[in-house]
């Protein structure tokens, strides 16, 4: 049966979780050593799908510096930075550009786009 | 000689905080002065989120934190100068600036906000003994180097030092195509928040080294190894648990330190704990109508507080410019005591208080299931139960001023008390 | 074909190259770093000694003296920091006053001038934070200090300025005899020189034996350093020194020309000729070493350690003659303390013995002792600021916040003769990255100004040495590894 230990991140107490699947299908799993719901939310969350935000660069030409910060503006899976992250290495843009433009759009199809973080 | 109603020494968060704040209450003669080509400090190199939750209520990257302020310090039309130095600030509030287009600037201020900011801890400060080669850097210059201007420092790093700078830096490296062979910390806990280790090391297999240390630089020309070791209880290395470990890149996440050489030339005072300036309630340092605010004053685990501080800064500067801040009421003295490192504000106007007494602090070591208690002279007048302590996060404690009121008060002394006390 | 081969470009080839160049010589300066200066030169304690060290009739007696009187017209001549602030030898126990009378008899047999033994109370009347238990001082009005690698920096940039060539990167792998002259296969590659000028330090001996048979030997022996913040540097005014003992010098407490502290060195055999490395045993000797002369040191306040090499030879003085072996060529080797001092008497000496081998020289009638005139902004007048930021504005970019050095400043002594190409090297001349923050701000900067003015890449500038390289390459690589469990 597919478990998982982790340490708990809501807060900086730190909770060491167990977690195990009891039935994936169903969404029915079995928590131990949270000591608060949202506690409890992020050990399921990151048993089942775990997600990140990733921040990174991406070339610019024309601007005062080399790089343009990004982001994903919404999570994408823990599992796709990889990937992600060889998308956004083959991007170069150029100035101008207003914090918030799409960089690249709807990366992996994941529904998450690549914006900028800042104008430049 | 030019004149301004508040000049606000630094352009990154503090000091847009602070701005804003000044012109939100009425100043219209403002002046912030920015070393760095563009507005933002740090924050600019600061590329991952986690910024912005108390402030703005959304998690935002250090760039976006930044880039709202400078939109709205533009839009409410707040002057600054970019590639302008301080060069010095005199208690009777005349500051000298240079740059290249005014030349040397003497400017006289109602009322100066410092808001400067802090600097690394170096290799030297910290005396790693060994060779001077090149690929030691301190983990925000390398920041600068791989976010801003797009070249890796090294290719095999070692960090010591798990305050979040390095924590981060270990996952900007990895992402980059470095190998990150270790993260160090010198005491048995890593010093930055539980999500960053979680985030940065493990999501990535970083080795995290809890109860490590480097003890030796080698290499002529570029590193080429560090010897590590282990540290007892006193953070202090174990001999024969060295270990040589092969690596190009050394980087130190060792400690900030408030930047305060514009301050000691002003005689501001400084406290040993923060290495800031002796602040009041309001910010002010003591040379009055002098404020400071942000990592100036001390450093703190996240921009929020600071933009906080900064808009209590900026508001009190104001205040002072229109006379509204009576100085002649009487100080108390704030203390910390057993388990906490440092409180600011260490100065109390307690008729300056609108509504509640704010106290920031650290604690000296992790504790679990303790109090923290206010105490006004030896009275205890606010209790606090934390389950869980950290020096790596400031503790915040609001003392509402009711409580206060009608107090003949001489010292706020914070202390931390086991639970069964 | 050149008249005279020199090498190695540090304190002692510098000024040797500078002498030179007041004849109408062709002279090469041979240097196997990226730099000049690179050696001992730049690790060092900076003290220009009075001379009652040294054992009367030695050559380091007579060069010790003679060097020290020529200093301030030196440093004068070519714009270097030096300071004649005297020094102390601190009896830290009653039996040291022996040792004192000692050193003040053998001051007087070298020619020191202005000594005075102190008694206790005056020694702590002249410098207040001396240690409460000592006996009492020698004092010796004509000792100073000097930056050392900006004085053998401005003696190279001046003898190239005269005609001097300078080429660096040229390590002399071999040397050929031929039958009036030398033939040198360097790095870079060879010349054809009538005279050979050996100022190898620590590496003396390897070259001699390419054209004799071995005659020296140098020994490598290591002194670590600890630098301190501004805060601490009028700690104390003089330079002070210990008494010798059996066990030793003893550690020396000196501000730098720069208003630092510098404590050390101390002083252990090593291996090898590059064990530039500090220990925690160094460093731990030199903190307590330093309580015995000096009290309330700030050990806080330490911004940088380093360490040096001396290149010593177990006859003790310096070696300055031409070789038995190898006419024509000219050893000078050995030059450990008070080589600094000797250095500018030494170059006089050489130039003599050159002299005496192959008859007067011509005088170089274009000889100019000045060197370009350079800008120390922080010491201008706000006047005399404003007027420089007006005609050139990069006078009015701070780039180094610790020490408030401009890019006016910095681009200067890039373009230099003898100029810097490396982070250290404009570190050296320029003092950026030698403050608290020790280059964590304006490495950057510093790098960027390198790279725009040498017309280079950015990630090929250097901090030292020819690989210490410090950026690797640019971000953005096609290929994403993450790291393995």
């Amino acid at each position: 049966m597919k478990s998982k230990e982790m340490v708990c991140i809501v807060c900086p107490l730190g909770c060491k979780l167990e977690i195990e699947a009891i039935d994936e299908a169903e969404g029915k799993y079995k928590i131990e050593g949270y000591k608060c719901p949202r506690g409890e939310e992020y050990g399921i969350n990151e048993f089942t799908n775990p997600t990140r935000v990733l921040t990174s660069t991406v070339k610019i030409k024309g601007a005062h510096l080399k790089r343009l910060p990004v982001k994903t503006n919404g999570v994408i899976s823990k599992y796709l930075i990889k990937e992600c992250m060889e998308e956004i290495n083959a991007v170069e843009v150029e100035a101008p550009v207003k914090m918030g433009d799409v960089i690249i759009a709807n990366i992996l199809d994941t529904g998450v786009d690549i914006t900028a973080s800042r104008s430049m | 000689m030019l004149h301004y109603d508040v000049v606000v020494i630094g352009g990154g968060p503090a000091g847009l905080a602070a701005a804003i704040e000044a012109k939100k209450n009425g100043i219209d003669s403002i002046l912030v002065i920015e070393r760095d080509r563009e507005l933002g400090g740090i924050l600019q190199q600061c590329i991952h989120n986690g910024f912005g939750l108390h402030v703005f209520k959304e998690e935002l990257t250090g760039p976006e934190y930044a880039e709202r302020f400078i939109i709205e310090l533009e839009e409410m039309g707040i002057e600054y100068k970019l590639d302008t130095m301080v060069l010095s600030i005199t208690k009777d509030k005349k500051v000298t600036a240079i740059n290249t287009s005014d030349g040397l600037m003497d400017i006289d201020a109602k009322a100066i906000v410092l808001a400067m900011g802090c600097r690394e801890r170096t290799r030297g400060a910290i005396n790693i003994p060994g060779s001077r080669p090149a690929g030691v850097f301190t983990a925000g210059t390398a920041q600068r180097f791989v976010n801003m201007e797009g070249y890796m420092v090294g290719k095999k790093v070692v960090i010591l030092g798990t305050g979040d700078i390095g924590l981060i830096m270990a996952r900007r490296m990895v992402l980059e195509g470095a190998e990150v062979l270790g993260v160090l910390a010198r005491r048995s806990y890593p010093a930055g928040l539980t999500r960053n280790v979680v985030q940065c090391l493990e999501d990535y297999n970083i080795p995290l080294l809890l109860s490590h240390t480097v003890v030796g630089i080698e290499g002529k020309d570029r590193l080429k190894g560090v010897i590590i070791a282990q540290t007892d209880k006193n953070r202090r290395p174990i001999a024969g648990t060295e270990k040589y470990v092969e690596c190009d890149t050394l980087l130190l996440s060792v400690g900030l330190i408030p930047e305060n050489e514009l301050s000691k030339g002003a005689e501001i005072e400084l406290d040993d704990a923060t290495g800031g300036p002796i602040v009041n309630e309001s910010m002010e340092t003591s040379a009055e109508g002098i404020f400071a605010c942000g990592n100036v004053v001390h450093v703190h685990d996240i921009v929020d507080w600071v933009t906080e501080e900064s808009q209590r800064a900026g508001k009190s500067a104001a205040k002072y410019v229109k006379n509204q801040l009576h100085s002649d009421s009487i100080e108390v003295y704030t203390q910390a005591g057993t388990g906490i490192g440092y409180v600011v504000p260490q100065r109390i106007k307690l008729d300056h208080i609108e509504n509640a007494l704010s106290l920031f602090m650290r604690v000296d070591k992790i504790y679990k299931d303790i109090h923290i208690v206010v105490k006004a002279d030896d009275k205890p007048i606010k209790k606090i139960k934390k389950v869980f302590s950290t020096p790596a996060e400031m503790e915040t404690v609001k003392v509402p001023m009711h409580i206060l009121k009608g107090q003949e008060v001489k010292k706020i002394t914070v202390e931390i008390q086991n639970e069964e006390a | 074909m050149y008249d005279a081969a020199i090498i190695g470009a540090g304190i002692i080839g510098s000024n040797i190259a500078r002498e030179l160049s007041k004849y109408d010589l062709k002279v090469i300066l041979l240097e196997k770093d990226n730099d000049v200066s690179n050696g001992t030169t730049k690790a060092n304690s900076g003290i220009v000694h009075a001379g009652y060290d040294a054992e009367p009739g030695t050559l380091k007696a007579k060069f010790n003296v003679l060097g020290n009187e020529m200093y301030e017209k030196l440093c004068r001549e070519l714009e270097v920091p030096f300071r004649r602030i005297g020094s102390l030898v601190v009896a830290t126990k009653e039996e040291d006053m022996e040792t004192i009378e000692q050193l003040y008899a053998k001051g007087k047999a070298n020619g020191v001038p202005d000594m005075k033994i102190l008694s206790k109370e005056e020694a702590q009347k002249l410098e207040s934070n001396l240690s409460d238990n000592i006996a009492g001082a020698l004092y010796a009005a004509t000792a100073g200090i000097v930056g050392s690698w900006e004085f053998a920096i401005a003696l190279a940039e001046n003898a190239v300025d005269n005609g001097v060539e300078l080429r660096l990167n040229s390590e002399v792998k071999d040397i050929q005899k031929l039958e009036e002259s030398y033939r040198l296969i360097t790095a870079s590659g060879e010349i054809q020189t009538k005279y050979v000028i050996n100022a190898a330090g620590l590496f003396a001996d390897a070259i001699h034996n390419m054209v004799s048979t071995p005659t020296f030997e140098i020994i490598p022996n290591r002194g670590q350093y600890q630098l301190f913040d501004k805060n601490s540097g009028k700690h104390v005014n003089t330079v002070v020194f210990q008494c010798p003992t059996k066990h030793g010098k003893g550690v020396v407490v000196l501000p730098t020309v720069h208003y630092n502290l510098l404590v050390g060195p101390n002083a252990e055999a090593v291996d090898s000729k590059d064990a530039l490395d500090t220990s925690k045993e160094g460093m731990g000797f030199i903190k307590e070493k330093a309580k015995e002369s000096v009290k309330g040191i700030r050990f806080n306040e330490v911004i940088t350690s380093f360490s040096g090499l001396r290149a010593k030879t177990p006859s003790g003085d310096f070696i300055i003659e031409e070789s038995k072996g190898a006419k024509g060529f000219i050893n000078v080797a050995a030059i450990d303390s008070p080589g600094l001092t000797a250095a500018p008497a030494i170059a006089e000496y050489v130039v003599n013995l050159l002299k005496d081998i192959a008859g007067e020289f011509n005088i170089n009638k274009n000889f100019r002792p000045n060197r370009r005139p350079s800008v120390q902004f922080a010491a201008l007048s706000d006047e005399e600021k404003m007027k420089l930021i007006e005609k050139d504005p990069r006078y009015g970019r701070i780039i180094c916040r610790c020490e408030n050095i401009t890019e006016g400043e910095i681009v200067d002594i890039i373009k230099r003769n003898a100029g810097a190409t490396t982070v250290d090297g404009v570190k050296r001349r320029a003092r950026p990255g030698s403050g608290r923050c020790q280059g964590g701000f304006c490495s950057p900067w510093v790098m960027e100004i390198l790279a725009r003015e040498l017309n280079i890449n950015i990630n090929e500038i250097v901090k030292d040495g020819k690989n210490s390289y410090i950026l690797t390459e640019a971000t953005k690589q096609p290929q994403v590894q993450l790291q393995e469990a």
